[in-house]
């Protein structure tokens, strides 16, 4: 443990070390691929290192990889089994157990609650006897390596600001997101990728949108933005050479600019002059390098099994789980995924089916590629939602048809890796499904704790902006120790 | 450690790299780090190790001090401060601690018996000051000074932005023969100061670009070029800035940045982010640049257009600049929680805007750092919180949804009249969001925590008196609002202006932190030039113009920005050569467009979708918004595919990649201060992105088709992109490439043909394939000099 520390502590020195210099080392930058300046001076922060220290504890992951699953998965049909829904199905939502929630408008005016079981069956398994649903058959076996949080909760009761919220602590605001603030604390493990690749996906449920300010820089450096790796022709933007430019003409080309630049540098003597070589050089070698490390055509059938047929498909949850498998394996500090489609405010039965057919294999499969290659205990992984579903149905109930509205009160996810509890489930929710009954986890107090294993303290990881210190936790949250090995 | 603290005390002084908004991947230069240690020990370490100032002042070394250390708990916030205690005001510092009658705070004169000295030199956890929990620690330099300045007698003075500005005298220099303006004055003496001296005056190729770049975003033309090299009369260089700034393409450089300012967008940005026509809004901010409307009625037609006294179509549609913030359209939101969303964004715009205080802080509490309370903050609200607008209004749905409440039409008598402006090119329906009040007052609470469902103390509209007293004689409303801004006493709405155009020119402000003039906020490099420019233009009717063209013909904007004597002043504090800035992203597919002569020059009309990735909105849209107008990616062509960068469409929550990676603003909230970044994708961009390439093939195509031999073409290009003769050096280069291309695609015709198709604009005919795509090559290599994309 120790030693970690150590060796951590070495390689994050080396890289501060470098970047408090503002020196590179030309064509072969040691440390982030984006290394932030330190010293920019953004409104006025000049004099305090705002990452000394760092990692302030010993890590124990060193990278992310978050499967968001956007437009909030209803809970109560995926892990937080409640049978006295089914008993009072139809039954009109007590009071009491509602206490003034607020609702969203779309529920607002609607004179009847009517609570409404899971139409799926539940069944336990693992070592810690989890609940959850026949949607996910995958991810029923691999509880033991996972840890399922059921009583997660939220401020917003809408998709933008509670997605906003999860990624980057505020509501309103253009602030940095998680991956963002990872890259500027943490940097990128390897010199020709980025610290924060972004992947989207859709699935055919009922879908709600992704913002590019969900993987902002907010106030931080523009090169610890997410950047969106595609499945088509071009994984990063701009990357390849348009026909008839071979990559030997485009070396001769940069060897060319060089030139001319360094003429340009006698003549004015400006040092950012060679800084602009050295992104030129950075571009090239990453036109190599991205495209190798998104090749998965190399990868074993057993691969593609193991991941479901749909990763053998550009652009879907699964291919995209073996990308970040990939990115992951080779330094990319944040992988963060969005797969779109649940939110299932009617016809739930037959959309979160589909939905869960895309993810649920894939997912698990993430979790067990990683664990045969010995990644799982330094990859945090992270599954979950936004927000989750009403107990009461939305619109209509029928015996076989219903939806859920938005629920900011309580939610599950899971995490697994990472020094997290393996095959653990913590938190309760009341017999409704309703309400927090025990051991709640604040969105903040989450952020905390995903940034504490990577060696981060919340509370330290501060930026100056406007004169004011922000932090990804705003000036709220505690770390789950709980949750942790 | 002490290596440590050697390293990071230095390093912002090492050598002349000047460290802006940039990332930091500079090269070794040749230099080990012996030698950077060694030149910090000489010269840098006294910033922390050397010997205090004289005489010690409260606003230059004290204030951000506490400041950034105690306010926080012992400042302007009531409900967060400890022990009863600040030291924000004189009177509250002076006095005996709360829990400890026998103890005083500051004793001027006294450090043994004023407990903010005990408690910040203290080792005791329990009464340590700031408390290790805070993260917060005081550096021993920091002590010392606090340590002189009480045995000074602990003077506390305002804050230097809240006093009103008086201009002051023309500083006395040594070499008034440099001088060519008052600018230069403040300049060279603090240049004289130091013991420096100005740079030599940039060629006339050099001054020419930049002037061009400065006030109309685009490069110089050959025949602007040819002109201005051949006349050699004293009033060359004034008659060109009269050019410039006569041009329609001033308007539209100066567009840019308020654009910025006031979160400019064509979508609502909220969720489904569907299309809005707030288009026209902008056509008036580029007419209003272009006929010098003075600032005061700038400003006053965009906060209170529709309260002047009968007022024109123009003056309402100038207040579309309050309705620039998201709107939802997301179904289920609750109507008063985004309606007050929208308030708290005019409140805030404002303030980073307009007076250059950050008023984010105060809506949840009383300011920590800025004598602004949380009752400040809702007074100030309240002028912007009775508009005739509801939070949600409608979901996606069609064109009646492109403005929101209040809004107004644009008929086709506007057109050909007062609004002749607007570059309106169909016949459909347009429409614009506006302000407009209730007739009856919405009334303005305090909220609890900043909350929308939390109303307490009931408030009336006002401006924070530590700025300055809102009479009583002036109307409650935004037309109270502008005469309180436009007063002569006001401290911060001249300052803050002219701060910002310096900046546009000179890549940094006088006051670096161009938003934020309070507490925390920087000091000003050069208080007193900033003053005399802030009185200089409210005295002289805001004239825009004016301002700009001081500005520019100015001595130290003339100078060259080679760097010959670097070591003396390497951030470039002092003004000692012109800053070499890269140009903002707008003006990067400008420059591409109008040296390769694509340029479409249409002033106005509605955004633009050039080239983008193929998938990027399709693959983040919801499914609602397939139902909209911006679910899909439907890209323009013809002219519109060469419009100037300004007029590129901004999909909030999907800007255009090409805009971003040159650090544009997302528009999603007031933004007066982009960074300036330098990072591999820019290079991919400019070495990929169509947009480049066909400009590389059609100005091929056009040289090709001229009179002239080879290497005349290679000069014609660079002159057209970089804007000056090639060196002999750089021209050998530049053949060489040429010969090497025209070898490589001999041998492989077909890939010539392959590179030249690229764009939608129509291939050359008759063109020989292996040199047009040669030449294409060489041209491509122009446009990804260092060089081209940087203003110097």
């Amino acid at each position: 443990m120790e030693n970690k520390l150590i060796e951590h502590g070495l390689n994050t020195n080396r890289r501060h070390f470098l970047s408090k210099l503002s020196l590179g080392l030309g064509s072969a930058a040691l440390g982030s691929l984006l290394i932030p300046d330190l010293f920019s001076g953004i409104n006025g922060e000049r004099d305090v290192d705002p990452l000394a220290g760092i990692p302030h504890f010993a890590p124990k992951a060193k990278r992310v990889i978050y499967l968001f699953q956007n437009g909030a998965p209803s809970q109560l049909e995926s892990f937080d089994y409640k049978p006295k829904l089914r008993e009072m199905w139809g039954e009109e939502l007590p009071d009491s157990i509602r206490q003034g929630q607020r609702l969203t408008g779309m529920t607002s005016s609607q004179t009847s609650f009517p609570m409404v079981g899971s139409i799926y069956d539940f069944q336990q398994y693992g070592q810690a006897r989890a609940w959850v649903s026949e949607l996910f058959p995958h991810t029923a076996k691999i509880v033991d390596d996972i840890c399922i949080i059921k009583s997660m909760h939220t401020e917003a009761i809408n998709h933008d600001p509670a997605l906003t919220f999860f990624q980057t602590g505020a509501q309103q605001g253009n602030r940095p997101s998680m991956g963002a603030w990872l890259s500027y604390g943490l940097g990128s493990e390897n010199s020709n990728l980025p610290a924060f690749t972004v992947l989207l996906s859709k699935g055919k449920g009922n879908g709600q949108g992704v913002y590019s300010k969900l993987w902002s820089n907010g106030f931080l450096e523009s090169v610890h933005q997410g950047v969106q790796f595609s499945s088509g022709d071009d994984p990063v933007l701009y990357l390849s050479n348009q026909e008839g430019m071979s990559g030997q003409q485009r070396r001769k080309m940069l060897d060319r600019l060089a030139e001319l630049n360094q003429l340009s540098f006698e003549k004015l003597g400006d040092p950012e002059i060679h800084a602009k070589v050295a992104q030129y050089e950075m571009a090239y070698r990453m036109q190599t390098a991205v495209p190798e490390a998104t090749d998965l055509s190399k990868e074993p059938d057993m691969i593609f099994d193991l991941y479901g047929e749909d990763s053998r498909k550009p652009g879907t949850f699964a291919a995209n789980c073996l990308l970040a498998r990939k990115l992951s394996e080779n330094g990319v500090r944040f992988v963060q995924l969005y797969h779109q489609g649940w939110d299932q405010h009617g016809n739930l039965p037959n959309e979160m089916r589909d939905q869960a057919k895309d993810v649920d294999q894939a997912s698990a499969a993430l979790i067990t590629d990683l664990k045969q290659r010995g990644l799982l205990d330094e990859t945090l992984v992270i599954w979950g939602g936004e927000f989750g579903r009403t107990n009461y149905s939305q619109g209509k109930l029928t015996k076989e048809n219903y939806g859920r509205d938005h629920h900011p009160r309580c939610f599950s996810i899971w995490m697994a890796g990472g020094g997290v509890k393996p095959g653990f489930v913590y938190g309760e929710t009341d017999e409704f499904g309703y309400n927090i009954a025990k051991n709640p986890v604040h969105v903040h107090d989450f952020q905390a704790t995903v940034l504490h294993q990577l060696g981060l303290d919340h509370e330290r990881l501060i930026y100056k902006h406007l004169g004011r210190r922000f932090r990804l936790t705003d000036v709220a949250g505690h770390v789950v120790k709980d949750l942790l090995v | 450690m002490r290596l440590n603290l050697i390293l990071r005390n230095c390093s912002k002084y090492l050598f002349w790299i000047e460290v802006r908004r940039r990332i930091a991947i500079y090269p070794l230069l040749g230099l080990s780090l012996w030698l950077l240690l060694t030149s910090c020990e000489k010269s840098d370490i006294k910033v922390e190790d050397g010997k205090l100032p004289d005489q010690i002042s409260y606003n230059l070394h004290i204030r951000p001090i506490l400041s950034d250390n105690c306010f926080a708990c012992h400042g302007p916030d009531a409900n967060k401060r400890e022990a009863g205690l600040r030291l924000d005001i004189e009177k509250e510092a002076f006095k005996t601690l709360q829990d400890n009658p026998q103890a005083h705070t500051i004793v001027p004169g006294d450090i043994k018996r004023s407990e903010v000295y005990k408690r910040i030199v203290s080792n005791d956890a329990n009464d340590q000051m700031p408390p290790p929990e805070s993260n917060l620690a005081l550096s021993d330099h920091q002590i010392r000074l606090i340590e002189k300045w009480i045995k000074q007698g602990a003077a506390f003075e305002p804050h230097w932005a809240f006093i009103p500005p008086q201009s002051p005298e023309l500083p006395k220099v040594k070499s008034n023969s440099w001088v060519k303006n008052e600018i230069d004055y403040f300049i060279l003496k603090e240049q004289e100061n130091q013991g420096l001296n100005p740079n030599k005056e940039a060629d006339k190729e050099t001054l020419l670009r930049r002037l061009s770049l400065d006030l109309t975003g685009l490069p110089p033309s050959l025949n602007l070029m040819e002109r201005f090299m051949a006349d050699n009369s004293p009033e060359a260089y004034e008659s060109l800035v009269d050019e410039l700034l006569a041009s329609n393409a001033y308007g539209e450089k100066m567009a840019v940045h308020w654009m910025d300012v006031a979160r400019y967008a064509d979508s609502h940005g909220y969720q489904d982010d569907n299309f809005r026509s707030q288009w026209p809004w902008r056509d008036w901010v580029i007419h209003a640049f272009n006929k010098n409307l003075p600032y005061d009625q700038f400003i006053t037609w965009q906060l209170a257009g529709d309260l002047l006294p009968e007022p024109t179509k123009e003056q309402i549609l100038a207040t579309g600049f309050n309705r620039n913030h998201k709107i939802t359209e997301e179904g289920g939101v609750i109507d008063e929680e985004y309606r007050v969303e929208y308030v708290v964004d005019r409140t805030n715009t404002f303030g980073k805007a307009i007076i250059g205080i950050t008023m984010e802080c105060a809506q949840c509490h009383d300011h920590k750092y800025d004598p602004i309370s949380q009752k400040d903050y809702f007074q100030l609200y309240a002028f912007f919180n009775n508009i005739r607008e509801v939070g949600h209004e409608s979901n996606i749905g069609g064109p009646n949804t492109y403005a929101k409440h209040p809004k107004i039409e644009i008929t086709d008598e506007d057109l050909t009249g007062i609004l002749s402006f607007i570059n309106k090119r169909d016949t459909l329906g347009l429409i614009v969001s506006v302000m407009g009040d209730l007739d009856s007052i919405r009334p303005t609470h305090i909220l609890e925590r900043g909350v929308y469902d939390a109303p307490g103390e009931l408030v009336q509209p006002a401006m924070p008196t530590s700025i300055l007293e809102f009479s009583n004689e002036l109307p409650k409303n935004r037309l109270g609002l502008v005469q309180w801004l436009f007063d002569t006493d006001n401290p911060l709405t001249s300052r803050v202006f002219v701060n910002r155009m310096w900046k546009e020119v000179f890549g940094k402000g006088l006051v670096e932190t161009v938003g934020d003039f309070g507490m925390q906020g920087d000091l000003p490099t050069h208080p007193e030039l900033l003053d005399w420019l802030a009185v200089d233009f409210r005295e002289n009717g805001w004239d825009i113009k004016r301002l700009m063209k001081q500005i520019v013909t100015s001595a130290t904007y003339m100078q060259s920005a080679a760097l010959t004597t670097p070591i003396y002043d390497p951030s470039n504090a002092y003004y000692t050569r012109a800053p070499r800035e890269r140009i903002k992203a707008e003006f990067v597919k400008d420059l591409v467009m109008a040296s390769s002569g694509l340029l479409f020059t249409d002033v106005g009309g509605p955004s633009v979708k050039p080239y983008q990735p193929p998938g990027l909105w399709e693959a983040a849209a919801s499914t609602g918004a397939k139902f909209g107008l911006l679910g899909t990616y439907i890209q323009d062509s013809g002219n519109d595919l060469y419009r100037r960068g300004l007029y590129t469409f901004i999909k909030r929550t999907l800007p255009p990649p090409s805009m971003m990676i040159f650090d544009a603003s997302n528009r999603d909230t007031c933004e007066p201060d982009r960074a300036t970044t330098n990072t591999p994708l820019q290079a991919l961009l400019m070495m990929n992105d169509p947009m480049v390439l066909e400009a590389s093939r059609v100005l091929a195509a056009r040289l090709l088709k001229q009179e002239g031999s080879a290497q005349q073409k290679l000069e014609q290009a660079f002159r057209l992109i970089v804007n000056r003769m090639p060196l002999s050096a750089e021209f050998e280069i530049l053949t060489a490439h040429y010969q090497d291309q025209l070898k490589e695609y001999n041998l492989n015709p077909s890939e010539a043909k392959k590179v030249l198709d690229v764009g939608e604009y129509p291939q050359a005919t008759n063109l020989d394939t292996v040199q047009h795509a040669a030449l294409m090559q060489v041209i491509s290599l122009i446009y990804n000099l260092e060089e081209t994309l940087m203003k110097s």
